[in-house]
């Protein structure tokens, strides 16, 4: 398998391509750093009884009368930015990967059903789309998350916000996923395969979830790529306007929100070093989607 | 002409109901205001009595009927958090997102287009890559992002800004303005920046697309055969092709611009509708967030409409049958 990969034409331009091979590096070490934050961060910044008051706002350590121990500084209450951001990072990573994975589900699905039924179905199923689509994505994800804070008791809604994003941003994101699909089915429900299963008798869900889907998920996996990069800007987006995630359970967002505060008194790093995180991870998966893109169109190669 | 404006008026009209239903839900199904108007102390009677009066007895599509109908005539409610109508809260704010928002336009317009001309004529000179190199990198910034880093730049290290508010306001009677002070037009320059960088990179890229695209013409190459000068070759005629997806584009982005202008306001405290919106979902202030939502539907669905009517005015091929340009 993996020597199989290792032979490929994709993996082949990915070594060709210095700006790729670079993006995915930086991905890898935000990936490992965040991931594993519990036992590679210097400190824990949820950990109430390391933290010492005396030690706010101490400047990066670069910085002349920085702090040797805090690398990016501390904020107002004591905690190190850098060890904030790696715990940060992985918050805002799950939201993404997992809102993504929502907005996939959602949207193969409603495409596959709309590509291979047609008639009535496809055509409401589209014009749904197609609506949706003409309201920006990070509206309709602020509204919902509007709503959800509205329907849900407050002690509950606190405990369920992680979720309540990821439905959010997730429902912001289908459409393009259905639009997608619903393409590149219609051009594969007219071929031999799938109609020699229909001759054979094999139900319409199967052949779809079967035998369409696996022919149609190169285009998603390109999608699903820059999707991630977007929603984890939605999130970062919607926690910083103070509707996402709480100081309790700080994202990126709510790092820069917080941070945002200490600007005018020149504490910048607070606010700046989050800000940096967030764009170079954003970029890294933006580019790394580029690169795809172009990497899996047979035009190009 | 007119049998394609009148399809486009009727295809609105659903997205119009089903928004207009999703905010009647919000009020319907969200909290119970007889309980939220009597307090603690009632009998069934002033319960009951409460109920006809408010109409809550009546089915659920008259209820639908009688609200859009009050929306119709700009009635929203009141608001949940501040004990006013909301029709007056929006008005009062939308002039400062009105001109937050064209300003990030005219912005977007004014640098984008010069920068995607002389990248397009210059494909290969360093300071054209350099250009796309920086435009790739400001894209991939978050919104709110870009406003932090000019607050800290422009107001805290080199104090030339304010970084918060709209600065001093002239009142024109229904309408405030900011561009008629000098701290108005101060205030202004930070957000309209940070929110028109984002158009900016599109127009320009698309700009320099369509220079490309129209320099291998012939009829340019025509031109130049003739000897005519390369200002009037490149302004006169290649520049005037290009505007018409440029045009479209700039006016599909008012609607995306005052969507971000949301991030932008609560970036810079900036008194307008998204502020309001950011405050009110906080809140669970339902019939500011109703309200809202209505108001940008209609706005996205004109928004669309003209500029439909503008490919149409633009664009001969569709004038004369469906089947030809897009």
């Amino acid at each position: 398998m993996l020597g199989r990969f290792l032979d490929s034409d994709v993996f082949y331009s990915f070594r060709r391509n210095p700006l790729a091979v670079g993006s995915a590096i930086v991905l890898a070490c935000i990936l490992i750093g965040s991931v594993f934050s519990p036992w590679l961060a210097p400190t824990n910044p949820f950990d109430l009884a390391s933290l010492n008051v005396m030690d706010s706002f101490n400047p990066p350590a670069f910085m002349p009368d920085g702090a040797r121990a805090n690398l990016l500084g501390t904020d107002e209450q004591g905690r190190d930015v850098l060890s904030s951001i790696m715990y940060g990072t992985r918050v805002s990573l799950f939201v993404g990967v997992l809102a993504v994975a929502f907005a996939i589900t959602l949207g193969v699905t409603v495409g596959l059903v709309a590509g291979y039924l047609g008639g009535f179905v496809e055509s409401v199923l589209m014009r749904i789309t197609d609506v949706q689509l003409s309201f920006p994505s990070i509206l309709i994800a602020l509204l919902v998350d509007g709503i959800a804070r509205a329907v849900l008791p407050r002690e509950l809604h606190n405990e369920l916000e992680l979720y309540v994003l990821i439905f959010a941003i997730g429902i912001s994101g289908w459409p393009q996923f259905a639009r997608t699909v619903r393409g590149s089915t219609m051009v594969e429900r007219g071929k031999e395969y799938v109609m020699a299963a229909r001759v054979i008798g094999i139900g319409s869900a199967r052949i779809m979830f079967s035998h369409i889907l696996p022919n149609v998920l190169g285009p998603v996996l390109v999608i699903a790529t820059l999707s991630l990069g977007q929603a984890i800007l939605a999130e970062a987006t919607l926690s910083f306007l103070g509707v996402g995630l709480p100081p309790t359970e700080p994202s990126l967002g709510t790092l820069i929100r917080i941070g945002q505060n200490f600007l005018l008194s020149g504490e910048w790093w607070v606010t700046i070093f989050p800000g940096v995180a967030l764009a170079l991870m954003v970029l890294a998966i933006n580019l790394l989607g580029d690169w795809l893109r172009d990497a899996l169109n047979p035009r190009l190669r | 002409m007119f049998a394609f404006i009148v399809s486009r008026l009727l295809q609105a009209i659903p997205v119009l109901l089903v928004v207009g239903f999703i905010s009647f839900g919000m009020f319907a199904f969200v909290g119970d205001p007889i309980l939220f108007m009597l307090g603690q102390d009632f009998t069934l009677e002033q319960k009951e009595a409460l109920i006809r009066q408010l109409g809550l007895d009546q089915p659920f599509l008259v209820q639908y009927g009688h609200y859009l109908w009050a929306a119709l005539h700009g009635n929203f409610g009141m608001s949940y958090r501040l004990a006013r109508p909301v029709s007056t809260l929006l008005l009062e704010r939308l002039p400062a997102t009105a001109e937050l928002a064209l300003s990030a336009a005219a912005f977007a317009m004014i640098v984008g287009m010069p920068l995607g001309v002389y990248t397009g004529i210059k494909r290969d000179a360093l300071s054209s890559r350099l250009i796309l190199m920086f435009s790739l990198v400001g894209v991939s910034l978050p919104p709110f992002l870009i406003g932090i880093l000019l607050i800290l730049i422009f107001a805290v290290l080199l104090g030339w800004l304010p970084s918060f508010g709209r600065g001093e306001v002239v009142n024109l009677g229904i309408w405030t303005t900011g561009f008629l002070t000098w701290s108005g037009l101060k205030a202004l320059v930070l957000p309209a920046i940070s929110l028109g960088l984002f158009p900016l990179t599109l127009n320009m890229r698309l700009v320099r697309a369509e220079m490309l695209e129209v320099l291998r013409s012939d009829y340019i190459k025509f031109a130049k055969a003739r000897g005519i000068s390369q200002r009037a070759i490149y302004f006169g005629h290649a520049l005037k092709n290009t505007l018409v997806p440029v045009i479209t584009i700039v006016g599909l982005q008012i609607g995306g611009l005052i969507a971000f202008a949301i991030v932008t306001e609560s970036v810079f405290q900036w008194p307008g509708m998204g502020l309001l919106l950011v405050q009110s979902i906080g809140t669970a202030d339902i019939p500011v967030m109703s309200a809202y939502l209505q108001l940008i539907a209609v706005l996205f669905v004109v928004i669309n409409l003209l500029v439909d009517l503008l490919y149409y005015a633009v664009d001969p091929r569709l004038r004369i049958g469906r089947g030809g340009g897009h």
